[in-house]
């Protein structure tokens, strides 16, 4: 008789399949509420919604906010110069992508 | 265990004041995070010189620090002395990229004891921590998706409330088309919750295995084809080996090297799937035998080819 041994979890894509709310944005990054909030503000992250409570982040803000986190701890930046590195993070990785593209890199 | 010269693993003299070590590890954080780094071992570099900061920016852990004397030498074997009391606490948070762990030096040194992480809310019943790993697939698994048993180091408090480092296995479904970068999140696997209350999630980040044979640009893959001199000149059916197992290419006429063949669609699968791209590149065979240096001779009397015609300079 075949038995499956295990049952093997389930995973979510969260880029593809996952809209997410303030909190649970918040609990993914371990960050308190107000630190988002301020990275919001600043443009790093844009939630569709009015209200805080109505905000849904689309699922590759985790991996923006995670980023703009880590940046603010190990460099000991304010949300400004965050949303400043972020742009030109940004600026740097559509620059290499194009460069590969071409062939050069 | 070896002893850690974090004074020199951060390039500053003993007598540094406060200011110069935050400067110090300003440049050398700039120089190596793994966000902002293209350095080798940015990763390992940079979970150096957070580790030396945490003891050097705070004066009471410096103080205790400097009490084992300047007679130590980086890599040096090393026991805490007798009755060695660091100052107990700190908190083992994720730290850098990729969950940072202390080193056992620094453990030894400083207590493994976190605070906070209890917090109010161990007592009544709230939602575990949420946590986060990160995981290598193969290229394989993102075109067929799969099944895999994976192997993770979660952080879990024991019955004294310290935060230790667990082995856990988990079977996990990986999703068919999932790409490097991306986060799958695990429904109430992460932290224990508190009181009644759910687990956290668990959320794992993706990483490709490195593959020697294939590269990945977002949902592009790229794949060298090595062709004959002649399978070049003359084009040809070749079959080659992609993530989705081999396939025919027709090899046109007159390729060169460095030339990209699309196959449309074969990259990563997705609503919009990704493409898959040879960059063909010509082999020769070795003149190792008297037949195969025959060949070359008379392959050279056949052309009037002069490769370095278009080189500007010395004339060959």
């Amino acid at each position: 008789m075949s038995e499956a041994r295990t049952s093997f979890v389930q995973a979510l894509v969260v880029e593809e399949e996952l809209h997410l709310t303030l909190v649970e944005l918040c609990r993914a990054c371990g960050a308190p509420e107000d630190q988002v909030t301020e990275l919001v503000l600043e443009g790093v992250l844009e939630p569709v919604g009015q209200d805080p409570e109505l905000w849904r982040f689309t699922g590759p803000s985790l991996g923006r906010a995670r980023l703009a986190l880590r940046l603010t701890r190990d460099f000991e930046l304010d949300p400004a110069g965050v949303a400043l590195a972020l742009e030109l993070l940004d600026e740097i990785m559509s620059l290499r992508a194009r460069l590969a593209r071409s062939g050069m890199l | 265990m070896k002893f850690k010269d974090y004074y020199e693993v951060m390039g500053v003299e003993r007598t540094a004041t406060q200011d110069e070590i935050k400067r110090a590890y300003r440049k050398l954080a700039r120089k190596f995070h793994p966000d902002v780094s293209k350095e080798p071992n940015a990763e390992a570099r940079f979970k150096e010189v957070g580790e030396a900061y945490e003891v050097l920016k705070d004066p009471e852990k410096r103080a205790a620090y400097d009490r084992m004397g300047s007679q130590w030498k980086n890599g040096q074997d090393f026991e805490p002395p007798p009755n060695w009391d660091g100052g107990g606490q700190f908190d083992e948070r994720e730290f850098g990229f990729g969950g940072g762990e202390h080193s056992d030096f620094f453990k030894s040194l400083f207590g493994r004891r976190a605070h906070g992480a209890q917090g109010p809310r161990a007592r009544g019943h709230a939602q575990g921590r949420d946590n986060h790993a990160q995981i290598e697939i193969d290229l394989e698994d993102a075109y067929r998706g799969a099944q895999r048993t994976i192997s993770l180091r979660m952080p879990v408090m024991d019955a004294q409330g310290n935060v230790i480092a667990q082995e856990r296995k988990l079977d996990v479904t990986i999703p068919k088309g999932v790409r490097a970068g991306q986060h799958l999140r695990l429904n109430g696997q992460g932290g224990a919750g508190f009181g009644e209350g759910p687990a956290g999630n668990l959320y794992l980040e993706i990483a490709f295995r490195p593959d020697p044979n294939f590269r990945v640009e977002g949902r592009d893959v790229y794949m060298d084809l090595p062709l004959a001199p002649w399978e070049a000149a003359l084009g040809a059916a070749v079959t080659a080996a992609t993530p989705d197992g081999p396939v025919q290419l027709n090899i046109p006429a007159d390729s060169r090297a460095g030339r990209k063949l699309r196959l449309k669609g074969r990259g990563i699968p997705a609503k919009h799937p990704g493409d898959l791209y040879a960059v063909l590149s010509i082999a020769l065979p070795p003149a190792d035998t008297q037949g195969a240096k025959a060949a070359y001779r008379a392959f050279g009397k056949a052309f009037d080819f002069d490769p370095r015609a278009k080189v500007e300079g010395e004339p060959s």
